[in-house]
């Protein structure tokens, strides 16, 4: 069994990619799945945290995060094609609506 | 786990973590999440937790990815084009998420490991042990989790749903646009049906 904190160092990689997705890619549904990669990554710690503590609770709590990854995906897909409809385009840039 | 089968873990889910933000074809950077998904709910399954990394891999890499992969084909989302703009921004927001990696690297070595390896029991990570767990001490939450994705499911077509004003003025032109493409389709047609004959 490797130590518990290579497990956090990769968790932490995994949720510094995602970040890096956001920020750089303007794609909308390529920044959605960068989000998804995030939150993938604090279901690996918290299984990982866990397993070193002999506890269910980071399991239950990764339960709940893939229920509400779910409803995330859901709610936001729908709200790019409502945007891609008037829009015509993926790009995040494009979307000013609600620009002050 | 041995430390080579977790180095080969690490290094798949890594490679294909960075094909997510690297690819320019939104499919194929879905592949590559895929790939991600999978190679964590294998680490699940390592870790003890044999339930959540089957549940990871049928939900997760199965019907949330799915989802992705019919939002793309139904907007018809092609390969980007190379961007040049914005490389102060983009090297900029690496350098953040650079820094931000060195100091959760950095909290994770210096986080105390615990006194000594718990030994997990036999029912650890079972349905049964989860289970227990969500309908004794998580009810409420799992009960407002239901809540939640009833919300969601209305949300979603709420959102989604053409509205009938527009439909019936996007209707027209669209229409229209058929139509005349079908005329300029069949018109050069016809008129090389009339040279070749």
């Amino acid at each position: 069994m490797v130590p518990i904190s290579y497990v956090f160092g990769l968790s932490a990689a995994l949720f510094g990619i995602g970040v890096c997705g956001v920020l750089v890619r303007r794609n909308i549904i390529v920044m959605i799945m960068s989000i998804e990669l995030m939150l993938n990554a604090a279901n690996l710690a918290f299984v990982a945290l866990g397993r070193s503590l002999g506890s269910t609770d980071g399991q239950v709590i990764v339960f709940f995060v893939i229920t509400v990854a779910a409803a995330e995906a859901a709610v936001g897909l729908a709200i790019v094609i409502s945007i891609f409809r008037s829009r015509e385009t993926a790009n995040a840039d494009e979307f000013n609506l609600m620009r002050w | 786990m041995t430390a080579w089968l977790f180095g080969f873990l690490a290094t798949l889910a890594l490679v294909s973590a960075l094909g997510v933000i690297l690819q320019r074809n939104p499919v194929h950077s879905l592949m590559a999440l895929i790939v991600t998904l999978l190679v964590t709910a294998v680490f699940f399954i390592a870790l003890g937790a044999v339930t959540i990394g089957f549940l990871q891999a049928i939900i997760y890499a199965g019907a949330i990815m799915v989802l992705f992969l019919f939002v793309i084909w139904l907007l018809n989302i092609q390969a980007e084009e190379r961007e040049a703009g914005h490389l102060a921004l983009k090297s900029f927001g690496a350098l953040a998420a650079a820094a931000l990696v060195a100091e959760l690297l950095a909290i994770a070595g210096r986080a105390p490991a615990p006194e000594a390896a718990v030994k997990p029991s036999p029912a650890y990570g079972t349905i049964a042990t989860l289970a227990a767990a969500l309908f004794s001490h998580y009810l409420i939450a799992f009960e407002a989790t239901s809540l939640l994705l009833l919300v969601a499911i209305v949300g979603a077509v709420a959102l989604a749903r053409r509205m009938p004003r527009r439909r019936s003025t996007a209707a027209s032109p669209a229409a229209a646009s058929v139509s005349a493409t079908g005329q300029d389709v069949s018109a050069p047609e016809v008129s090389r049906r009339a040279a070749s004959a």
